[in-house]
């Protein structure tokens, strides 16, 4: 029987194996970021312990780094984290890309641009998000604080072997309907626990037919569904990608770790704990409605009522979660106003998520009641868009353009949406508070968001014209 | 951290489904540096209404439940962010385990590390612990060694943990430690890898 890319890239990194506990992991590369990991720094220090190995430990700040206004920073505490991060790596010999650094940007987003992330690492990061990075056929997972004080000192975790489920999405996807909404179809559908306890991997035509940084999109978002990891068995769209990038190695010696990478892919008749199968052609733009991500509905469609759910629990989270979205139970999704956009996140603030949205919004006017916002995922994404003339594009209509960070994604910085407020956001997370005490969030693609900008509320972007000026 | 073998406390319950760490911890506490002092925020956007007025409605808030020690939840506890903040938050204000018929799994990673105990019981039992509660606060005796949960009137449960982490919190182990004592093995692993990967 054939073995799946997860039971591959697990097997080459066990350090140690013993009965009765989990196994050693070897951590192959370990990214870094101000918010979870200055106790971690504390935690050596106060044992004398050093960072085991620095050249695999890479830093940068993004959760709580302004995007406007950069050289002055009002927020005492957090200025505070950020040069903490700064002396820690400084005292540790870890590199970092700091707020000046032309590379600096969402660790999620920097990762894959600097040629770090690569086919068959295990690679951690005290972010939830790093599942992002295996959408390179990677296994990466996020990890608490204590586990970041762990892999610095030690480069290894202790892990148990998650169970492995395959997650097929057959078939093509219409016209409007993007990576986004794959995943957010997924969490709708299966809900947001359905992955707990496994790494979910990626296949079929679908997930083939996408782009790196599409695939990225839907790898960012395995944990919404419970899943520490996603990921996709490399192929030639993912050696492609890399190919001359920071970091990779060039030439013959590249052509030499392809066969490497090649050969980490899953067997084709690789046995998994469990499988799911999605129809591609269901898929339509997607908008969460709720407090949760699962709580997404088709943008034609209207929001659950409670006749629709079989228990209790689940009836009571609905009704918590309109009481708190200020919406009612039937209400169309399209009639639904918002007053902010926010396009970024580690989730949809790559470049092709940035020219798709200035594509819809090209020549035309965001909507006098709506304040949005464009935060590009990092400064090389930044200065990319900028030389295509993007951000003329976005600012002409009246968007604001901004430096790389999370910003609006959870409002750590002064990005944040009032009390009441709704906010079309290409972001992963619509909990309460998320993007300020009060705020309520709706997750779509980044051309969904831009069409809300432009019209004051949702609307179903198979009937925009996109690209007409 | 000192070993935890058994413990009794007052419960409360918390019955919503889905509870994130967003919730637990909200992003505006995650600035400080230090893994201290966090439980006056914890559950801050729950447990206080605009600025900063107590909201009594809120379960943790209620005067019967003041100084409870468990806390009893429903599925799902603990999903969203990896923030360690969330079991840091929890321990400071005076948790020392919560009860749920499901965790995410970092935060149940998380808590672990930080000497919580995340116990898992059936949908029936949690159920059953979280009616009592809503009716009364009341007292639940946990012992780690036998993993059982029992109260003063007849209920009792088993959980499962695992045996590793079952020492670990009864012996109050330093994780690193342990994985430094494997140093060689480590060295020995990288040495293979590095040269079998050629770099």
């Amino acid at each position: 029987m054939g073995k799946s890319i997860v039971d591959k890239i697990w097997a080459e990194h066990v350090v140690h194996r013993e009965e009765g506990k989990p196994d050693l992991l070897y951590i192959d590369l370990h990214l870094v970021h101000e918010v979870t990991s200055p106790q971690a720094f504390s935690g050596l220090r106060m044992k004398n312990r050093k960072v085991r190995r620095p050249d695999k430990t890479f830093a940068t700040m993004d959760h709580n780094v302004p995007t406007i206004n950069r050289t002055q920073i009002d927020d005492q505490v957090a200025l505070n984290q950020m040069t903490t991060l700064e002396k820690n790596c400084l005292e540790f010999g870890v590199e970092l890309a700091g707020i000046d650094s032309p590379e600096q940007g969402i660790v999620h987003v920097i990762g894959p641009e600097l040629g770090l992330t690569q086919p068959g690492k295990t690679i951690v990061c005290g972010d939830s998000h790093t599942s992002t990075h295996g959408a390179f056929g990677a296994l990466a997972f996020g990890i608490g604080t204590s586990e970041v004080e762990h892999v610095l000192a030690t480069q290894t975790l202790w892990q148990t072997k998650p169970k492995t489920l395959k997650l097929e999405i057959n078939g093509e996807l219409a016209k409007g309907v993007t990576a986004k909404d794959v995943i957010l179809y997924v969490l709708a559908t299966y809900g947001i626990r359905f992955g707990t306890g496994y790494v979910i991997e990626y296949c079929g035509d679908v997930i083939k037919n996408l782009s790196m940084e599409e695939r990225m999109t839907i790898c960012n978002m395995s944990i919404e569904g419970g899943a520490r990891a996603g990921l996709v068995s490399p192929d030639e769209t993912t050696f492609e990608y890399l190919r001359g990038r920071k970091n990779v190695p060039t030439g013959e010696q590249f052509d030499q770790v392809v066969q490497q990478w090649k050969a980490i892919a899953s067997d084709s008749d690789a046995e998994y704990d469990k499988v799911i199968v999605v129809d591609g052609s269901d898929i339509a733009p997607m908008v969460s409605w709720g407090t949760n991500p699962s709580m997404t509905a088709k943008v034609d469609a209207s929001i659950p009522r409670q006749n629709d759910y079989q228990t209790e629990l689940e009836k009571d989270s609905l009704v918590r979660a309109l009481s708190y979205m200020g919406l009612s139970e039937g209400q169309r999704i399209e009639d639904i106003k918002i007053q902010h956009v926010f396009i970024g996140s580690c989730t949809n603030s790559r470049i092709e998520d940035i020219r798709a949205a200035a594509e819809v919004v090209k020549g035309k006017q965001v909507h006098p009641q709506v304040r949005a916002l464009v935060v590009p995922g990092s400064q090389q994404v930044k200065k990319i868009a900028e030389a295509e003339g993007l951000d003329k594009i976005f600012v002409d209509a009246g968007f604001e353009w901004r430096d790389a960070g999370c910003s609006m994604c959870l409002s750590m910085n002064a990005d944040v949406v009032p009390n009441g407020e709704h906010c079309a956001s290409t972001s992963n997370r619509n909990f309460e508070g998320r993007q300020g005490a009060g705020a309520r969030t709706h997750l779509v693609s980044p051309q969904m968001a831009a069409a809300a900008a432009l019209n004051g509320h949702f609307v179903d972007i198979r009937k925009v014209t996109v690209g007409a000026v | 951290m000192s070993g935890i073998k058994e413990f009794e406390g007052k419960a409360v319950a918390l019955d919503r489904a889905n509870v994130d760490t967003d919730q637990i911890i909200p992003k505006q506490f995650l600035k400080r540096i230090e893994k201290t002092g966090f439980g006056r925020f914890l559950f801050y956007d729950w447990r206080y209404q605009a600025e900063g007025v107590l909201n009594e409605e809120f379960e943790l808030n209620k005067p019967e439940n003041q100084g409870a020690t468990i806390l009893i939840a429903n599925e799902n506890f603990g999903c969203g962010s990896s923030r360690e903040h969330a079991p840091w938050a929890l321990l400071d204000y005076g948790f020392k385990a919560v009860i749920a018929p499901s965790f995410a799994d970092i935060f149940h990673q998380n808590c672990l590390k930080n000497g919580i105990v995340p116990i898992v019981l059936t949908e029936e039992e949690v159920g059953f612990l979280l009616a009592k509660g809503k009716e009364n606060s009341f007292t639940l005796s946990i012992d780690l060694e036998k993993q059982s949960v029992t109260d003063h009137e007849g209920f009792s449960a088993q959980f499962p943990i695992s045996q590793y982490w079952k020492a670990m919190l009864v012996n109050g182990w330093d994780e690193i430690e342990i994985t430094l004592q494997l140093d060689d093995k480590i060295s020995a692993f990288e040495q293979q890898r590095e040269t079998a990967l050629q770099i």
